[in-house]
């Protein structure tokens, strides 16, 4: 095998593990459109890190984590709805970023890698990136775990037990932002969100327990990501969006199995 | 006189420049069992929230005991249905053991519900898991937002009973919300009508001849339900025979 397809292969399921777990809080607290403004200010990272002529990857992680925590701030004060508010910084990032890069002069970004993703391309320093960002994720989550169920069935009764909800839920957020930076490299910024929740909804239709549901998204997210470097190879179509196709695929072979309650 | 386990002095609080809290005072001592009620939107629940500490008053104090442990059953709760959890699972969540949760569901009378899914609970069976979760933390307080929303007028009658019985055995005191006195009359011995300021309080047969409880509540209001027959699980009414008075214009048998 190619040296291209190995790194790939390995960066692709690094994202898919960490991406189970994340997107079944995702699906839990309503937190899809969420996912799609970081997605989207990630493009400002990477126009930033490009004016500044940092690490893109560092750009984009900083900017996501900015974007949480501004998120994070706008929503205790609440001035607007989220969904408003959402939708207020998910276009004006997305539509800063695409003037930022236009406006520079001599360089070219190839803006359709950004934007559905380029795994073909991932060199062994992207990996070691993706996997240290993929394993502070997963500890952060695991430390978190019972605490974040708590929040997530009801804040007002984990407080009176004692959780920090604000803290937690910052954590969350900032969580969130991390793992979208590492995978904006493999499906692009528009696709992450559905690497997210649709293996999290496949493993709602065969789990019983928030925990079992959480190792069932990240193997669906895993088969997606093998499944669709498969079909990229074989049929040369565009990696990211492959990935997610197959994830789709699993997801509609997953309603024919009778969901557990 | 035991030291109170929670005092409110002159507590006032106010959302985008309405006051939803006026200078309230009250204090809450082991064993007591006090009834909060009002009228929609009269700050009940903002006054609930300030006691559990989820929300800061803008003045005034609360003052805490240091032994004070709370247990808190919310109006009602909702959980997506993506996130899949058992009964017992829910009740873990209050950070205790796997038989903590068995007797506490035994205590409250749904033991057989332990591995139901918690989002498929009826309206009934969520309170009492509710209930549930609030006694596992062993609480010298049990803290109780319109505990019986969402249940029948003889499921309410039971829950009350039980939320009785179940402070006596653990020695607590209790705070509950209401609209409706007259449900929780025998089970309470102080009551605090509140309107954004208390407008009465003393035991409820005092409170109900209060003139400012009238205002707001009326005399004729007070509906006088006598439930004099039992209905089995399905609805279909049980030894009615002799016992069950027709109403005038009452068709039925």
């Amino acid at each position: 095998m190619t040296d291209f397809l190995l790194y790939a292969l390995l960066a692709g399921l690094g994202v898919a593990a960490v991406a189970g777990p994340l997107g079944c809080f995702v699906v839990w607290r309503r937190m899809a459109y969420f996912g799609d403004t970081l997605a989207h200010s990630a493009l400002l990272g990477v126009a930033l890190g490009v004016l500044l002529n940092t690490d893109l990857g560092i750009a984009v992680t900083a900017v996501c984590l900015l974007m949480a925590l501004a998120l994070v701030a706008l929503e205790q004060r609440g001035i607007l709805a989220l969904d408003t508010l959402l939708g207020i910084l998910s276009h004006s990032a997305l539509a800063a970023g695409l003037l930022v890069i236009s406006l520079l002069p001599n360089v070219r970004v190839d803006l359709m890698s950004l934007l559905f993703g380029d795994l073909l391309s991932v060199t062994p320093s992207d990996l070691w990136i993706i996997y240290s960002g993929a394993a502070v994720a997963i500890f952060l989550l695991a430390l978190l775990w019972k605490p974040l169920i708590s929040i997530t069935v009801e804040p007002e009764l984990a407080a009176v037990e004692g959780v920090n909800v604000a803290r937690v839920r910052t954590a969350l957020m900032l969580i969130t932002a991390l793992v979208i930076a590492i995978a904006m490299k493999i499906v692009g910024v528009l696709l992450i969100t559905a690497l997210l929740v649709i293996p999290a909804a496949t493993a709602r239709r065969i789990s019983s327990t928030p925990e079992s549901m959480a190792v069932s998204a990240s193997l669906a997210a895993m088969l997606a990501v093998l499944m669709g470097l498969a079909v990229s190879w074989h049929m040369d179509t565009p990696v990211g969006p492959s990935v997610v196709v197959c994830a789709t695929l699993l997801f509609c072979f997953s309603l024919g199995v009778t969901q557990k309650s | 006189m035991n030291k109170p386990l929670i005092s409110l002095k002159s507590v006032s609080k106010s959302f985008a420049g309405q006051a939803v809290l006026q200078n309230i005072s009250m204090s809450i001592s082991r064993g007591d069992i006090t009834t909060i009620i009002g009228p929609n939107g009269a700050g009940k629940s903002s006054l609930v929230r300030i006691i559990l500490g989820l929300i800061e008053p803008d003045s005034g104090k609360l003052e805490s005991s240091a032994e004070l442990r709370i247990g808190y059953m919310p109006q009602k709760l909702h959980i997506d249905p993506t996130l899949p959890i058992s009964t017992c699972r829910f009740l873990q969540l209050a950070n205790t053991s796997h038989q903590a949760c068995h007797r506490a569901l035994d205590l409250v009378g749904i033991p057989k519900l332990k591995n139901s899914p918690f989002h498929k609970l009826s309206g009934g069976e969520m309170q009492r898991a509710l209930l549930a979760r609030a006694i596992l933390r062993e609480p010298n307080l049990l803290v109780l937002d319109e505990p019986v929303q969402g249940v029948d007028l003889n499921g309410q009658n039971q829950l009350y009973n039980l939320i009785g019985e179940i402070s006596k055995s653990l020695n607590c005191a209790v705070i509950m919300v209401s609209h409706d006195l007259h449900l929780v009359m025998s089970a309470t011995d102080h009551v605090i009508c509140l309107n954004h300021h208390i407008c009465c309080q003393g035991r409820p047969e005092q409170v109900t001849q209060d003139p400012a409880y009238l205002d707001i509540f009326g005399k004729t209001s007070i509906y006088n339900h006598r439930h004099d027959h039992q209905h089995s699980l399905q609805g279909e009414v049980l030894d009615a025979q002799g016992k069950h008075r027709h109403g005038e214009g009452c068709q039925h048998d």
